[in-house]
Protein backbone atom coordinates (compact mmCIF):
# COMPACT_ATOMS: atom_id res chain seq x y z
CA UNK A 1 0.00 0.00 0.00
CA UNK A 2 1.39 3.33 -0.77
CA UNK A 3 2.19 5.79 2.36
CA UNK A 4 2.26 9.34 2.41
CA UNK A 5 4.90 10.83 4.04
CA UNK A 6 3.67 14.07 4.15
CA UNK A 7 0.74 12.58 7.22
CA UNK A 8 3.77 11.46 8.95
CA UNK A 9 5.04 14.28 8.94
CA UNK A 10 2.56 15.73 11.66
CA UNK A 11 3.46 13.32 14.02
CA UNK A 12 5.62 14.37 16.77
CA UNK A 13 8.71 13.00 16.28
CA UNK A 14 9.02 10.76 19.67
CA UNK A 15 5.49 10.35 20.08
CA UNK A 16 5.17 6.48 18.82
CA UNK A 17 5.29 3.74 21.23
CA UNK A 18 7.57 0.34 19.54
CA UNK A 19 3.95 -1.29 18.08
CA UNK A 20 2.58 1.53 16.33
CA UNK A 21 5.85 2.65 15.23
CA UNK A 22 6.98 -0.72 13.83
CA UNK A 23 3.47 -0.73 11.79
CA UNK A 24 3.96 2.50 10.47
CA UNK A 25 7.90 2.10 9.68
CA UNK A 26 7.21 -1.39 8.09
CA UNK A 27 4.34 -0.11 5.27
CA UNK A 28 6.34 2.79 4.50
CA UNK A 29 9.61 1.06 3.77
CA UNK A 30 8.32 -2.21 1.94
CA UNK A 31 6.40 0.40 -0.21
CA UNK A 32 9.67 2.34 -1.15
CA UNK A 33 11.33 -0.77 -1.13
CA UNK A 34 9.02 -2.15 -4.12
CA UNK A 35 9.53 1.72 -5.59
CA UNK A 36 13.05 1.21 -5.83
CA UNK A 37 12.41 -2.56 -6.89
CA UNK A 38 10.81 -0.95 -9.58
CA UNK A 39 12.91 2.55 -10.35
CA UNK A 40 16.29 1.54 -10.16
CA UNK A 41 18.27 -1.57 -11.69
CA UNK A 42 20.68 -1.87 -9.65
CA UNK A 43 18.72 -2.46 -6.55
CA UNK A 44 16.67 -4.53 -8.49
CA UNK A 45 19.72 -6.83 -9.60
CA UNK A 46 20.68 -7.01 -5.38
CA UNK A 47 17.54 -7.62 -4.24
CA UNK A 48 16.82 -10.45 -6.98
CA UNK A 49 20.09 -12.10 -6.06
CA UNK A 50 19.28 -12.62 -2.60
CA UNK A 51 16.09 -13.86 -3.40
CA UNK A 52 13.97 -11.47 -1.70
CA UNK A 53 10.37 -12.45 -1.78
CA UNK A 54 8.57 -9.42 -1.41
CA UNK A 55 5.11 -11.20 -0.58
CA UNK A 56 6.52 -12.68 2.40
CA UNK A 57 7.94 -9.27 3.85
CA UNK A 58 5.70 -7.95 6.93
CA UNK A 59 8.50 -6.27 8.76
CA UNK A 60 11.43 -3.87 7.40
CA UNK A 61 13.19 -5.87 9.69
CA UNK A 62 13.27 -8.52 6.71
CA UNK A 63 14.12 -6.01 3.99
CA UNK A 64 17.49 -6.29 2.80
CA UNK A 65 19.96 -3.89 3.64
CA UNK A 66 22.73 -2.42 1.31
CA UNK A 67 26.37 -1.81 2.90
CA UNK A 68 27.06 1.87 2.70
CA UNK A 69 29.99 1.16 0.65
CA UNK A 70 28.51 0.26 -2.69
CA UNK A 71 27.20 4.02 -2.90
CA UNK A 72 30.77 4.69 -3.60
CA UNK A 73 30.76 1.80 -6.10
CA UNK A 74 27.97 2.19 -7.58
CA UNK A 75 25.65 4.91 -9.06
CA UNK A 76 22.96 3.81 -7.17
CA UNK A 77 19.89 5.84 -8.50
CA UNK A 78 15.80 5.84 -8.92
CA UNK A 79 15.17 8.54 -10.62
CA UNK A 80 16.04 10.03 -14.18
CA UNK A 81 18.99 12.35 -14.33
CA UNK A 82 16.81 15.39 -15.36
CA UNK A 83 15.05 15.32 -11.86
CA UNK A 84 18.27 15.52 -10.18
CA UNK A 85 18.48 18.75 -8.64
CA UNK A 86 21.84 17.73 -6.25
CA UNK A 87 24.17 15.51 -5.71
CA UNK A 88 25.62 14.74 -2.11
CA UNK A 89 29.03 13.26 -1.17
CA UNK A 90 29.94 11.53 1.69
CA UNK A 91 33.27 13.26 3.57
CA UNK A 92 36.24 10.66 2.56
CA UNK A 93 39.75 11.36 3.37
CA UNK A 94 42.27 11.98 0.00
CA UNK A 95 42.57 9.02 -1.66
CA UNK A 96 39.36 7.17 -0.56
CA UNK A 97 36.17 7.14 -2.85
CA UNK A 98 33.02 9.23 -2.10
CA UNK A 99 29.72 7.82 -2.01
CA UNK A 100 27.19 10.00 -4.15
CA UNK A 101 24.00 10.77 -3.37
CA UNK A 102 21.42 11.98 -5.66
CA UNK A 103 18.92 13.76 -4.52
CA UNK A 104 15.75 15.35 -6.42
CA UNK A 105 13.17 18.10 -5.46
CA UNK A 106 10.60 15.80 -3.72
CA UNK A 107 13.46 14.05 -1.48
CA UNK A 108 15.63 17.36 -1.03
CA UNK A 109 12.05 18.89 0.63
CA UNK A 110 11.42 15.50 2.76
CA UNK A 111 15.06 15.82 4.02
CA UNK A 112 14.59 19.38 5.05
CA UNK A 113 10.97 18.84 6.60
CA UNK A 114 12.10 16.04 8.74
CA UNK A 115 15.38 17.70 10.20
CA UNK A 116 13.51 20.56 11.36
CA UNK A 117 10.91 17.92 13.12
CA UNK A 118 13.56 16.35 14.76
CA UNK A 119 16.07 18.52 16.08
CA UNK A 120 13.04 21.92 16.75
CA UNK A 121 11.86 19.16 19.24
CA UNK A 122 14.97 19.83 21.27
CA UNK A 123 15.55 23.44 20.31
CA UNK A 124 12.25 25.18 20.42
CA UNK A 125 10.67 26.69 17.33
CA UNK A 126 12.64 29.91 17.79
CA UNK A 127 15.11 30.53 15.28
CA UNK A 128 18.49 31.83 16.68
CA UNK A 129 21.35 33.38 16.13
CA UNK A 130 23.64 31.11 14.74
CA UNK A 131 27.24 30.75 14.94
CA UNK A 132 28.88 28.07 12.40
CA UNK A 133 32.36 26.61 13.85
CA UNK A 134 33.70 25.72 9.97
CA UNK A 135 34.76 28.00 7.69
CA UNK A 136 32.72 30.15 5.13
CA UNK A 137 34.47 27.70 1.75
CA UNK A 138 32.55 24.47 2.84
CA UNK A 139 29.85 25.76 1.13
CA UNK A 140 31.23 27.23 -1.84
CA UNK A 141 30.65 24.30 -4.51
CA UNK A 142 26.88 24.76 -4.93
CA UNK A 143 26.03 21.83 -7.07
CA UNK A 144 28.26 19.18 -5.15
CA UNK A 145 27.84 19.07 -1.58
CA UNK A 146 30.41 17.75 0.79
CA UNK A 147 28.95 16.15 3.74
CA UNK A 148 30.41 19.07 5.65
CA UNK A 149 28.64 21.56 3.68
CA UNK A 150 25.18 19.77 3.40
CA UNK A 151 25.32 19.63 7.25
CA UNK A 152 25.97 23.02 7.76
CA UNK A 153 23.30 24.04 5.20
CA UNK A 154 20.59 21.95 6.71
CA UNK A 155 21.14 23.32 10.13
CA UNK A 156 20.90 26.69 8.81
CA UNK A 157 17.32 27.42 8.82
CA UNK A 158 17.99 27.14 12.38
CA UNK A 159 19.71 30.07 12.30
CA UNK A 160 18.71 33.78 11.60
CA UNK A 161 22.07 36.51 11.76
CA UNK A 162 24.57 33.58 10.42
CA UNK A 163 28.30 33.49 11.22
CA UNK A 164 30.78 31.28 10.32
CA UNK A 165 33.27 31.32 13.53
CA UNK A 166 36.35 30.30 11.59
CA UNK A 167 38.47 31.79 8.69
CA UNK A 168 39.37 29.71 5.57
CA UNK A 169 42.52 29.22 7.35
CA UNK A 170 40.23 27.38 10.56
CA UNK A 171 41.57 30.50 12.99
CA UNK A 172 38.98 31.46 15.02
CA UNK A 173 37.70 35.07 14.69
CA UNK A 174 37.67 35.85 18.32
CA UNK A 175 36.65 39.73 17.81
CA UNK A 176 33.98 39.03 14.98
CA UNK A 177 32.90 36.51 17.76
CA UNK A 178 32.62 38.79 20.89
CA UNK A 179 31.00 41.33 18.37
CA UNK A 180 28.45 39.15 17.09
CA UNK A 181 27.93 37.98 20.89
CA UNK A 182 27.50 41.29 22.02
CA UNK A 183 24.69 42.14 19.38
CA UNK A 184 22.83 39.39 20.59
CA UNK A 185 22.99 39.84 24.10
CA UNK A 186 20.41 38.15 26.56
CA UNK A 187 19.56 35.54 23.44
CA UNK A 188 19.98 32.09 23.13
CA UNK A 189 22.76 31.44 20.61
CA UNK A 190 22.83 28.12 18.21
CA UNK A 191 26.13 26.72 17.87
CA UNK A 192 26.86 24.47 15.30
CA UNK A 193 30.01 22.26 14.28
CA UNK A 194 31.87 18.97 13.74
CA UNK A 195 33.03 17.50 16.92
CA UNK A 196 36.69 17.59 15.95
CA UNK A 197 36.71 21.35 14.17
CA UNK A 198 34.47 22.32 17.79
CA UNK A 199 37.39 20.40 19.69
CA UNK A 200 40.72 21.44 17.62
CA UNK A 201 39.75 25.09 16.66
CA UNK A 202 37.14 26.34 19.08
CA UNK A 203 37.87 24.63 22.36
CA UNK A 204 41.66 24.54 22.32
CA UNK A 205 41.30 28.42 21.20
CA UNK A 206 39.62 29.25 23.86
CA UNK A 207 41.61 27.99 26.51
CA UNK A 208 44.53 29.31 24.89
CA UNK A 209 42.75 32.68 24.89
CA UNK A 210 41.45 32.34 28.10
CA UNK A 211 45.47 32.69 29.72
CA UNK A 212 45.41 35.92 27.86
CA UNK A 213 42.09 37.27 29.74
CA UNK A 214 40.21 36.63 26.74
CA UNK A 215 36.83 34.60 27.66
CA UNK A 216 33.08 34.25 25.74
CA UNK A 217 30.30 33.94 27.76
CA UNK A 218 28.13 30.87 26.06
CA UNK A 219 25.79 30.07 28.85
CA UNK A 220 23.23 30.93 26.62
CA UNK A 221 24.23 28.71 24.04
CA UNK A 222 23.31 25.29 22.32
CA UNK A 223 25.59 23.45 20.62
CA UNK A 224 24.79 20.58 18.01
CA UNK A 225 27.48 18.59 16.80
CA UNK A 226 28.06 15.35 14.93
CA UNK A 227 30.94 13.94 12.51
CA UNK A 228 32.62 11.24 14.84
CA UNK A 229 34.77 10.49 17.69
CA UNK A 230 37.62 9.00 16.46
CA UNK A 231 40.14 11.37 16.53
CA UNK A 232 39.19 12.83 19.80
CA UNK A 233 39.13 8.97 21.50
CA UNK A 234 42.29 8.79 20.33
CA UNK A 235 43.07 11.88 22.83
CA UNK A 236 40.93 10.32 25.20
CA UNK A 237 38.55 13.20 25.12
CA UNK A 238 35.22 11.09 26.13
CA UNK A 239 31.85 12.63 25.27
CA UNK A 240 31.61 13.56 29.30
CA UNK A 241 34.91 15.24 28.78
CA UNK A 242 33.51 17.38 25.75
CA UNK A 243 31.00 18.51 27.35
CA UNK A 244 32.72 19.34 30.77
CA UNK A 245 35.49 21.39 29.22
CA UNK A 246 33.39 23.48 26.96
CA UNK A 247 30.96 24.05 29.87
CA UNK A 248 34.15 24.99 31.91
CA UNK A 249 35.81 26.97 28.89
CA UNK A 250 33.01 28.80 28.29
CA UNK A 251 29.49 28.14 30.22
CA UNK A 252 28.20 26.02 27.33
CA UNK A 253 25.90 23.77 28.79
CA UNK A 254 23.49 22.47 26.51
CA UNK A 255 26.02 20.34 23.97
CA UNK A 256 23.84 17.86 21.91
CA UNK A 257 25.62 15.28 19.87
CA UNK A 258 24.06 13.94 17.04
CA UNK A 259 24.71 10.53 15.00
CA UNK A 260 23.78 10.51 10.95
CA UNK A 261 25.27 9.89 7.65
CA UNK A 262 25.00 11.84 4.40
CA UNK A 263 22.96 8.41 2.71
CA UNK A 264 20.54 9.01 5.63
CA UNK A 265 20.52 13.13 5.36
CA UNK A 266 17.69 14.64 7.15
CA UNK A 267 17.13 11.08 9.88
CA UNK A 268 19.11 12.35 12.32
CA UNK A 269 20.04 10.25 15.77
CA UNK A 270 19.78 13.28 18.09
CA UNK A 271 21.41 12.88 22.39
CA UNK A 272 19.30 13.57 24.76
CA UNK A 273 20.16 15.11 27.63
CA UNK A 274 20.52 11.44 29.09
CA UNK A 275 23.54 11.43 26.91
CA UNK A 276 21.65 8.71 24.55
CA UNK A 277 20.82 9.03 20.93
CA UNK A 278 17.47 8.59 19.99
CA UNK A 279 15.42 7.09 16.52
CA UNK A 280 12.64 9.06 15.57
CA UNK A 281 9.42 8.25 14.10
CA UNK A 282 11.04 8.46 10.64
CA UNK A 283 14.19 6.00 11.28
CA UNK A 284 15.40 3.35 13.05
CA UNK A 285 18.57 1.38 14.04
CA UNK A 286 18.93 -2.09 13.64
CA UNK A 287 22.13 -3.73 15.61
CA UNK A 288 23.60 -6.78 13.97
CA UNK A 289 25.82 -9.90 14.89
CA UNK A 290 28.19 -9.53 12.16
CA UNK A 291 29.00 -13.56 11.93
CA UNK A 292 25.04 -14.31 10.92
CA UNK A 293 23.16 -10.74 10.50
CA UNK A 294 20.73 -11.87 13.07
CA UNK A 295 19.19 -9.02 15.52
CA UNK A 296 21.02 -8.88 18.63
CA UNK A 297 19.30 -8.20 21.89
CA UNK A 298 19.16 -5.17 24.50
CA UNK A 299 22.78 -4.27 25.37
CA UNK A 300 25.03 -6.67 22.90
CA UNK A 301 27.15 -5.00 20.74
CA UNK A 302 27.02 -5.30 17.05
CA UNK A 303 26.90 -3.87 13.60
CA UNK A 304 24.52 -0.88 13.03
CA UNK A 305 21.87 -0.77 10.65
CA UNK A 306 20.08 2.15 9.67
CA UNK A 307 16.21 2.92 7.85
CA UNK A 308 15.00 6.23 6.68
CA UNK A 309 11.60 6.49 5.99
CA UNK A 310 12.89 9.59 3.71
CA UNK A 311 14.73 8.43 0.49
CA UNK A 312 13.04 8.05 -2.32
CA UNK A 313 15.47 9.05 -5.24
CA UNK A 314 18.36 6.57 -4.48
CA UNK A 315 17.63 2.99 -2.53
CA UNK A 316 19.20 4.15 0.72
CA UNK A 317 16.38 3.16 2.75
CA UNK A 318 18.10 0.25 4.23
CA UNK A 319 21.61 0.40 4.91
CA UNK A 320 24.43 -1.14 6.50
CA UNK A 321 26.90 1.24 8.13
CA UNK A 322 30.28 0.22 9.00
CA UNK A 323 29.52 1.20 12.90
CA UNK A 324 29.12 -0.66 15.90
CA UNK A 325 26.91 0.01 18.68
CA UNK A 326 24.60 -1.56 20.97
CA UNK A 327 20.77 -0.72 21.82
CA UNK A 328 20.45 0.26 25.22
CA UNK A 329 16.69 0.45 25.79
CA UNK A 330 13.69 1.16 23.73
CA UNK A 331 10.54 3.45 25.03
CA UNK A 332 12.02 3.92 28.52
CA UNK A 333 14.60 6.75 28.19
CA UNK A 334 14.41 8.51 31.47
CA UNK A 335 13.60 11.81 28.99
CA UNK A 336 10.65 10.26 28.17
CA UNK A 337 11.30 10.09 24.57
CA UNK A 338 9.96 6.72 23.28
CA UNK A 339 11.76 4.69 20.62
CA UNK A 340 14.70 3.34 20.44
CA UNK A 341 17.95 5.02 22.21
CA UNK A 342 21.55 3.38 21.56
CA UNK A 343 25.08 4.44 21.77
CA UNK A 344 27.87 4.11 18.99
CA UNK A 345 31.28 2.61 20.06
CA UNK A 346 32.94 3.12 17.51
CA UNK A 347 33.38 1.68 13.43
CA UNK A 348 34.45 -1.74 12.54
CA UNK A 349 37.96 -3.09 12.01
CA UNK A 350 38.98 -2.31 8.88
CA UNK A 351 36.45 -0.12 7.90
CA UNK A 352 37.18 3.09 6.38
CA UNK A 353 37.77 6.84 8.25
CA UNK A 354 34.13 8.29 7.59
CA UNK A 355 32.35 11.14 8.91
CA UNK A 356 32.69 14.51 8.81
CA UNK A 357 34.67 14.99 12.01
CA UNK A 358 36.78 12.35 11.05
CA UNK A 359 37.64 12.83 7.74
CA UNK A 360 38.94 16.17 8.69
CA UNK A 361 40.90 14.98 11.63
CA UNK A 362 43.04 12.69 9.60
CA UNK A 363 45.00 15.59 8.57
CA UNK A 364 46.00 16.49 11.88
CA UNK B 1 10.24 51.90 -2.05
CA UNK B 2 6.63 50.09 -2.40
CA UNK B 3 6.46 46.42 -0.37
CA UNK B 4 6.33 44.61 -4.22
CA UNK B 5 9.34 46.69 -4.74
CA UNK B 6 11.73 45.34 -2.10
CA UNK B 7 9.96 41.78 -2.21
CA UNK B 8 11.96 41.95 -5.92
CA UNK B 9 14.72 43.82 -5.02
CA UNK B 10 15.83 40.96 -2.82
CA UNK B 11 15.12 38.25 -5.14
CA UNK B 12 17.43 40.62 -7.65
CA UNK B 13 20.19 41.19 -4.84
CA UNK B 14 19.91 37.85 -3.05
CA UNK B 15 19.82 35.37 -6.40
CA UNK B 16 22.06 38.08 -8.38
CA UNK B 17 19.48 37.66 -11.07
CA UNK B 18 17.50 40.02 -13.63
CA UNK B 19 14.14 41.70 -12.07
CA UNK B 20 12.26 40.21 -15.56
CA UNK B 21 12.99 36.67 -14.50
CA UNK B 22 11.26 37.09 -10.93
CA UNK B 23 7.47 36.35 -12.29
CA UNK B 24 6.61 32.63 -12.11
CA UNK B 25 10.13 31.63 -10.63
CA UNK B 26 10.32 28.81 -8.74
CA UNK B 27 12.60 27.00 -6.03
CA UNK B 28 15.21 25.36 -7.64
CA UNK B 29 14.46 26.31 -11.49
CA UNK B 30 17.24 28.15 -11.59
CA UNK B 31 21.29 27.53 -10.31
CA UNK B 32 20.93 30.50 -8.55
CA UNK B 33 17.81 29.27 -6.40
CA UNK B 34 19.29 26.97 -4.92
CA UNK B 35 19.18 25.76 -1.38
CA UNK B 36 22.11 27.58 -0.74
CA UNK B 37 20.22 30.84 -2.94
CA UNK B 38 17.29 30.05 -0.93
CA UNK B 39 18.83 30.83 2.90
CA UNK B 40 20.57 34.13 1.56
CA UNK B 41 16.88 35.35 -0.35
CA UNK B 42 15.38 34.18 3.02
CA UNK B 43 17.78 36.61 4.74
CA UNK B 44 17.43 38.99 2.49
CA UNK B 45 13.75 38.92 2.71
CA UNK B 46 13.56 38.78 6.87
CA UNK B 47 16.22 42.06 6.53
CA UNK B 48 13.91 44.11 4.03
CA UNK B 49 10.49 43.40 6.06
CA UNK B 50 12.31 43.35 9.62
CA UNK B 51 10.82 39.79 10.00
CA UNK B 52 11.36 36.56 11.39
CA UNK B 53 10.27 34.32 9.61
CA UNK B 54 9.37 30.61 11.06
CA UNK B 55 11.14 27.52 9.51
CA UNK B 56 7.74 25.98 8.12
CA UNK B 57 7.49 29.15 6.13
CA UNK B 58 11.07 29.10 5.36
CA UNK B 59 10.60 25.47 3.77
CA UNK B 60 7.00 26.25 2.15
CA UNK B 61 8.62 29.22 0.19
CA UNK B 62 8.54 27.22 -2.74
CA UNK B 63 8.06 30.38 -5.53
CA UNK B 64 7.86 34.39 -5.76
CA UNK B 65 3.89 33.75 -6.09
CA UNK B 66 4.30 31.73 -2.75
CA UNK B 67 6.62 33.51 -0.52
CA UNK B 68 4.05 36.80 -1.32
CA UNK B 69 1.07 34.41 0.23
CA UNK B 70 3.59 33.83 3.16
CA UNK B 71 4.43 37.19 4.26
CA UNK B 72 0.87 38.23 3.43
CA UNK B 73 -0.81 35.47 5.84
CA UNK B 74 1.66 34.96 8.16
CA UNK B 75 3.62 38.61 8.15
CA UNK B 76 1.10 41.42 7.38
CA UNK B 77 3.10 42.76 4.88
CA UNK B 78 0.68 43.50 2.29
CA UNK B 79 1.41 44.04 -1.61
Amino acid sequence: MEYNYESMLELEPYSLGKAEKQELLSRRLSSLSRQHYQTCDVYKRIADVFGVDWEQIDSYYQLPFLPVRLFKELDLCSVSEEEIIKTMTSSGTSGQRVSRIYVDRKTAGYQQKTLVKIVSSFTGKARMPMLIIDCPSVVKNRAMFSARGAGILGFSIFGRDKMYALDDNMQLDIEEITAFLEKHKGERIFLFGFTFMVWQHFYRELVRLRQKGVKLDLSNGILIHGGGWKKLESEAVSPGVFHQSLKEVCGLDDVHDYYGMVEQTGCIYMQCEYGHLHASIFSDVIIRRPEDFSVCGIGEKGVIQVVSVIPESYPGHSLLTEDEGMILGEDDCPCGRKGKYFSVSGRLKNAEIRGCSDTYAAKF
Amino acid sequence: MTNIEKYTNAFVEALEIKEEQVEGLEYQAINEWDSVGHMTLIAAIEDAFDIMMDTDDIIDFSSYEKGKEILTANYEVQF
